[in-house]
């Protein structure tokens, strides 16, 4: 790692494929995220775009906020913050999940890896430890943050799994959708161990591997060098945000607001109004928000967030949604657009008012075009669809086709 | 002109401070004939810039600008009149054993410094911060408002209760009793319930004793903190910046904009007493004995000033006297402006650190700052005083010579009276010397560095710039001088009980600090009462 | 010790204090069945009278009757269940180091001057009516904020028509000086010091601030509103452990079941629901609701587990200020010590050691620092005086309520407790040289011995600090007001309620009607 400057002069930290990243990066668009600086786009979207969906695909995940759980009250600590029940995630296994303030409002979403009896690791997009910390009142529980000491490399694409397969990870076949282990590289340096799961955040076949920092640049070497006759190439977060849409996954900041940060009144968003009801576990005993939540379940929700088509291909950015063509009624707001190449549709995720939720209802989405700097406003229909917008079977198949 | 109408206006002014001038350039822009009237020669009562050193301009008594309201700053034009205010970035705490908390804009940054001290107190800043400005979210609409009364059954009492009572009902069950508990909470329990680290504590309270006679664990003290963040630079709440030119650069853009909508200012005008005839207010007198006409006088004095000392008692109601006396108006902070050859050296702060250019504090703990407090409890300046300096030639230009500096030194806590008799010169020079010691601690050249220092106590506040007993804020900011209760219960709308008599100053609502609003709503109030649209 | 007689109760109560004996009356004069289990093998709380030196009996806990209010003291009939008042309507004294002691309270009227016995009169008068005004915020359940509940609304605007109802001149006052500081109040309207210590010592008793801390006037209102205003001084015979034996009678005359020395392991939970709870015995009791008389943090952290709950309310139990900064002593004393200047009847009242304001700020500010008062306030009474019984014959106790012990001493208790009792005779030995030879043997309860003995952690009289940001609406936190608790069929009846502690009971019946009005 190069000689970092005091954190007043260089805010952002470099993750171990910096280097890497930088010496590919075509046009320098890095972008701060969680307090790393990282590739927005490395030359243009629509090519890495085309690398997830055709072959494979490196990013660098390493950015993600990780913990440590571990302790007596491990399991029961995760169980009372999380909405899912971490009881019946087993040692190997990885689920996504999200928590909750008191109101049942969304802080976060994550991931927890089970890496043995009340022994966990949770990945995060926001640092978490003032409400972890909270959480573990009364509870056994030694939570600590080890963002610094794990680096990550997201490998996804049809093409993964041969990749894996190719820089010599012995049993990458057999690790299911949800499943982690550990596997070892072989290298000229000698072996490198890497954890791997069967995760992604781009709803196609595809991995993350985690490693410790100072094997980062070997990893993704043997991964540059087996993959460069395959079309592998490294993505920026612009092609991940197109993947994630037709995937139909949420972001923070994008899609929801973490209720640790709202500054004004009803702008928080519970896991209900996001669709993730099924993330919900309301039998499993208690967790932080369940009252309320089981209360606002019972009350109906207020709106809803859906899966758009919108007519014509323009991406509606943060459309207004009204309920007629005049635009008299507004009922909802884009929170996520992309043109989806692969579906070759205009799609969004959008929040809805709950009388307009259901799938086939008819709404109206403002969106404004520049023609050569002569703005129009277009009004054009948005039906709600299905989510997610692309579900390859391939995503799912163990052991996964080797090509 | 006869000399008659020279001597009648529609509105008299008593005192060119900030909020005197604000309320006076609101009526002139209405239309009155608007007088405003200085004891000093100089305009701009404790927002002034004063050239007290050969090339040196002194931001002597206000050091710094956040609160002012933008709409006032819009409204008013005073940007055309010459203001131009720059925000600065960060600062830093100091400690006495050595170590350092900076402030730095970037998020990532400052997660980072607090980090260095508590990576859990880096995280929980942001809860902190998120906390602050959901209160400055609930107070803001509030400032530009006259406070109703709630014991009265007036319609436009009633409404404007109700609006405050909608107001609060709108932030929810949950907000409402953060609210009501952040309101009545000590600045020390909570900055408990963010952090754990001594230092990020110790920084964070500093706001909340910055001219006020309260400790850091004294309840009320977390709102005095608020009342430091709610101001804002360019829509960026809780920034502070300069004036470029000193703080008088306001005051001077107020008189600007003053004389520019045909207001009048008369300065070295001292005014003995306001002229009240059958219960109405008909001008004031000077104390050369000049007499000068208005249906309508305003005092910018503070509220003890205006009415123990320039309205005769006869013309007052016993109890709203009685009021006025019990009114806390204790002088709690000091000041000291010193004149530099250079830059001083501050060790703790790391080379390149953008933080030096921000306001520098001598604080540890919040025992320290309380520790302080417990002194000016016993009649005696803090042996260990609270010290916020500023550096702003490094980032103004005009107010030193190139290479040298000024610095503006605040100090918490220093009496107005002292326990061992009346302030002399020489106590003056102890007390500049204890804290002059305590940067000196901190920086090992800035001792050499001095070319002038002039050391302001409280009781030296009051004599110049006419603030009783030297209280920056005309009047403590507790919960009983608030809103409704300020200055004094069932006179807190603007209003003297002396028809035709207004109060504009600081020791009314919305209260102190370089901000305007209570100028503005006298303004209002005035404009109201005489029929004519503000 | 005995096992409960049924399996199945409405109503199971943790802890057996004075206000968890009063929610046990109540409820079984309703005709609820009730359980009442109490961890030490007496009842009564901190309300208690027990042996600390061979012979010598004392009130361990609070010392004077003087909160409970008239009202409740009738319904509860507690004469019939064998209370006798050994003296009532007792004097306060303010000790003077000159011996010009100020004699005030009860049916004293106290030497001033004319200025000051005139905005005495008037202090009192405006006082007492607020003070009734209060009152009955006192007697029900605080409104919640924000709901559409009808009683809630109905609440507030009761509380806001009896606000008005002051008049413009008394509202305008209260809103004034309800959030000041005693001190500076004080100042408005007295010359005396010793005046203004005694007042002053009243509005800071028990809370871990100082005459200086704005809101100790609110704390002060509280202490008066209680009782109506009146500042009757009363001690039962045979210490405050009377009282809770009466109460104890009276629960079980109404039919409550009261078992005492059967510690509560946990409080069980059902469906989200309490439905009762588990003795340390390893016995486990079902009940239709469970009442906490503990305090909160024992009730939800330790009782219940932060499991059951939201981190954000776990969040704010956790930093529930709970740190008591009160400490007893109690001497055995071989005769009467000679008070200078004090007749008989003025020696059987309370004396206060509160020479001025500045004296007290100056030893709060000790505790600001984790240390105790170099020269600390006193509140102290001499029982013997008035219930020879408490004492050998011809032999007495001093009852000394010694202000300010932080819990957390910087020093450290161990050694602490010797330097502050000898600091505590020294202060009181200067009113009564004599006092050092008289003394046969003390025993000083710091917080943490109260924390100990009584199982309030923190040690704390009123269980939370009486604050603003810890009172009324929000006590003890938002989420578990008006009894009740996050958790359905979990309720609170303590000190750490709405209105508090001090031996009032009103807790116990306000939680005793709320759970009356949800649980038909």
């Amino acid at each position: 790692m190069s000689q970092e400057s005091p954190h007043f002069r260089q805010p952002l930290l470099r993750t171990p494929f910096h280097e890497r990243a930088r010496a590919l990066s075509q046009i320098d668009r890095f972008i701060p995220w969680a307090g790393y600086t990282t590739v927005d786009v490395f030359s243009s979207a629509e090519q890495e775009y085309f690398s997830v969906r055709n072959a494979s695909s490196l990013f660098d995940l390493t950015p993600m906020v990780k913990y440590r759980i571990t302790g007596a009250d491990a399991l029961r600590f995760l169980n009372r913050l999380m909405t899912r029940d971490i009881g019946k995630l087993r040692p190997g296994r990885v689920a996504y999940t999200v928590w909750c303030d008191d109101a049942g409002m969304m802080i976060d979403d994550g991931t927890v890896f089970c890496t043995g009896e009340n022994e966990y690791l949770v990945c995060t997009a926001e640092r978490q430890l003032d409400w972890f910390a909270a959480s573990a009142i009364g509870f056994d529980v030694r939570i600590s943050e080890i963002t610094e000491e794990i680096a990550a490399l997201a490998v996804q694409g049809p093409t993964s799994y041969a990749l894996l397969k190719g820089i010599g990870l012995a049993g990458i076949e057999r690790l299911k959708p949800f499943e982690h282990g550990n596997f070892t590289m072989p290298g000229t340096d000698g072996a490198i161990t890497l954890m791997v799961s069967r995760t992604g955040f781009t709803g196609d076949l595809g991995y993350e591997l985690w490693m410790e920092p100072a094997d980062a640049t070997a990893v993704w070497d043997a991964l540059m060098r087996r993959g460069s006759s395959r079309g592998v190439r490294p993505i920026g977060s612009q092609a991940l945000n197109m993947v994630r849409i037709e995937a139909g996954f949420i972001l923070p900041n994008m899609d929801f607001v973490s209720a640790a940060h709202t500054l004004r009144i009803g702008t928080e968003r519970s896991p209900l109004e996001l669709g993730l009801a099924w993330l919900v576990d309301f039998k499993k005993g208690h967790f932080t928000g369940r009252r309320a939540l089981l209360a606002e379940q019972q009350r109906g929700p207020l709106r809803q967030l859906v899966g758009l088509d919108i007519e014509g291909t323009k991406p509606a950015h943060n459309a207004l949604l009204y309920t007629e063509r005049s635009g008299r009624r507004e009922a909802g707001s884009v929170t996520s657009a992309t043109w989806s190449p692969t579906c070759k549709r205009n799609l969004a995720l959008a929040m809805v008012d709950a009388p307009y939720i259901a799938t086939g209802s008819l709404l109206w989405a403002e969106i404004y075009l520049n023609r050569e700097l002569v703005w129009e406003r277009r009004m054009v229909r948005a039906r709600v669809v299905e989510r997610p917008f692309f579900a390859p079977a391939r995503r799912r198949a163990t052991p996964p086709a080797e090509f | 002109m006869s000399l008659r109408a020279a001597n009648r206006y529609d509105a008299i002014i008593v005192g060119a401070g900030h909020n005197g001038l604000v309320n006076a350039c609101y009526l002139a822009r209405a239309g009155l004939k608007v007088l405003v009237l200085e004891r000093n020669p100089f305009v701009g009562g404790a927002a002034v810039s004063r050239s007290l050193y050969e090339g040196f301009t002194y931001s002597n008594c206000s050091y710094v600008c956040s609160l002012l309201r933008t709409e006032i700053i819009r409204e008013l034009e005073l940007p055309q009149y010459g203001l131009q205010i720059i925000p600065y970035e960060g600062g830093c705490t100091m400690m006495r054993d050595g170590g350092h908390l900076a402030v730095y804009d970037n998020h990532d940054a400052m997660r980072r410094e607090i980090a260095r001290h508590s990576r859990r107190d880096a995280e929980a800043y942001d809860r902190y911060v998120r906390d602050m400005l959901r209160h400055c979210r609930f107070i803001k609409p509030l400032l530009l408002r006259e406070p109703p009364d709630p014991t009265s059954f007036r319609p436009r009492d009633i409404h404007e209760l109700m609006f405050l009572g909608k107001h609060f009902h709108g932030l929810g069950e949950a907000r409402m009793y953060d609210t009501l508990r952040f309101w009545t909470m000590s600045c020390a329990d909570m900055l408990e319930e963010y952090f754990e680290s001594e230092i990020v504590r110790g920084h964070m309270a500093g706001s909340s004793i910055i001219g006020t006679a309260l400790g850091p664990r004294s309840a009320g003290s977390a709102y005095v903190l608020l009342h430091h963040y709610m101001g804002s630079i360019d829509g960026a709440v809780g920034a502070w910046g300069f004036a470029r030119g000193g703080m008088g650069a306001i005051t001077q853009a107020l008189a600007a904009s003053l004389r520019a909508s045909g207001g009048e200012i008369r300065l070295s005008a001292p005014v003995h007493q306001v002229l009240v005839r059958g219960n109405r207010a008909t001008g004031v007198v000077l104390q050369d004995g000049e007499e000068i006409h208005a249906p309508v006088v305003v005092s910018n004095l503070d509220v003890k000033r205006t009415f123990l000392h320039t309205v005769a008692p006869e013309h007052l109601p016993p109890e709203f006297l009685d009021q006025v006396r019990r009114f806390k108006i204790r002088g709690s902070s000091g000041k000291l402006n010193i004149a530099l050859d250079g830059l001083p050296s501050f060790p703790a702060i790391p080379a390149g650190s953008p933080s030096i250019r921000g306001d520098l504090h001598i604080t540890d703990t919040i025992d320290m700052l309380e520790r302080g407090y417990d002194d000016w409890k016993e009649g005696r300046w803090s042996r260990a005083p609270y010290v916020d300096m500023l550096i702003p030639t490094q980032i103004d230009p005009t107010m030193a010579p190139d290479g040298k500096h000024y610095m503006s030194v605040f100090v918490q806590y220093c009496p107005y009276e002292l326990a061992d008799g009346p302030w002399t010169d020489e106590k003056r020079k102890a007390f500049g010397k204890t804290v002059i010691d305590a940067i000196g601690a901190h920086s090992p050249d800035f001792r050499d560095l001095i070319l002038h220092a002039e050391i302001r106590t409280p009781w030296d506040i009051e004599n110049e710039v006419g603030l009783t007993e030297g209280n920056i804020f005309q009047g403590e900011l507790t919960f009983d001088q608030l809103l409704f209760n300020r200055p004094v219960p069932g006179y807190a709308q603007y209003r003297a009980p002396v028809r035709g008599m207004y109060m504009s100053g600081s020791s009314t609502h919305p209260g102190g600090g370089v901000m305007g609003a209570p100028g503005a709503n006298s303004a209002a109030a005035i404009l109201r009462d005489l029929g004519r649209k503000p | 010790m005995s096992a409960p007689a049924r399996s199945r109760y409405d109503a199971v109560i943790i802890g057996g204090g004075h206000n968890g004996l009063v929610c046990a009356t109540y409820l079984a004069r309703a005709g609820r069945s009730v359980l009442l289990l109490e961890a030490a093998g007496r009842l009564g709380g901190a309300a208690v009278t027990r042996e600390f030196a061979p012979g010598f009996r004392v009130s361990a806990g609070a010392h004077l009757l003087h909160l409970m209010p008239p009202g409740l003291l009738r319904e509860l009939n507690l004469g019939a269940h064998g209370l006798k008042m050994a003296a009532a309507g007792l004097p306060t004294v303010a000790l003077s180091r000159d011996g010009q002691h100020l004699l005030m309270g009860g049916r004293a009227v106290p030497t001033l001057s004319s200025a000051d016995a005139q905005a005495y009169t008037e202090w009192r008068r405006l006082l007492g009516r607020i003070a009734a005004a209060l009152h009955p915020v006192l007697n029900e359940p605080p409104p919640r904020l924000g709901t559409d509940a009808w009683s809630d609304r109905t609440a507030l605007m009761r509380l806001g028509w009896r606000l008005r109802r002051l008049g413009r001149r008394d509202l305008r006052e209260l809103l004034r000086v309800g959030l000041m500081n005693i001190h500076d109040l004080l100042e408005e309207r007295f010359q005396s010091p010793l005046l203004k210590g005694a007042l002053a010592l009243d509005a800071v008793l028990g809370t871990n601030y100082g005459p200086r801390s704005p809101g100790t006037v609110l704390s002060l209102l509280y202490r008066l509103a209680a009782t109506h205003g009146s500042d009757a001084l009363s001690l039962p015979e045979g210490g405050l452990g009377a009282v809770s034996a009466a109460l104890a009678q009276a629960a079980t005359a109404a039919g409550a079941e009261v078992l005492t020395s059967q510690p509560v392991a946990r409080i069980l939970v059902k469906e989200d629901r309490a439905c009762g709870v588990a003795l340390a015995s390893g016995a486990e009791v079902s009940a239709g609701v469970v009442i906490s008389n503990a305090d909160p943090k024992r009730t939800f952290l330790d009782l219940l587990g932060a499991e059951h709950l939201d981190a954000g309310f776990v969040r704010r139990i956790a930093q529930l200020r709970t740190h008591g900064v009160t400490a007893k002593l109690h001497l055995a004393l071989q005769r009467l010590p000679q008070f200078s200047g004090l007749d008989a009847a003025a020696l059987r009242g309370r004396l206060l050691v509160a020479p001025d304001a500045d004296y007290l700020e100056r030893a709060y500010n000790h505790a600001k620092y984790g240390e105790y008062s170099q020269a600390p306030m006193l509140e102290v009474t001499l029982p013997t005086l008035t219930d020879p019984a408490l004492a050998p014959p011809g032999q007495h106790v001093a009852s000394v309520i010694v202000q300010y012990a932080p819990y957390r001493l910087a020093e450290g208790w161990d050694g602490g407790r010797q330097r502050l009792t000898d600091i505590v005779i020294d202060t009181l030995g200067a009113h009564a040289p004599d006092l050092r030879q008289c003394v046969m043997a003390s025993e000083l309860l710091v917080p943490t011995d109260i924390e100990r003995e009584f199982g309030i952690t923190g040690g704390h009289w009123h269980h939370a600090e009486l604050a603003f940001d810890q009172f009324f609406m929000v006590r003890p936190v938002p989420g578990a007001t008006q009894y009740r608790t996050p958790l359905p069929g979990l309720f609170l009846c303590g000190a750490g309620c709405h209105p508090g502690g001090g031996v009032m009971g009103l807790a116990g019946r306000n939680a005793a009607r709320q759970v009356m009005h949800e649980v038909a």
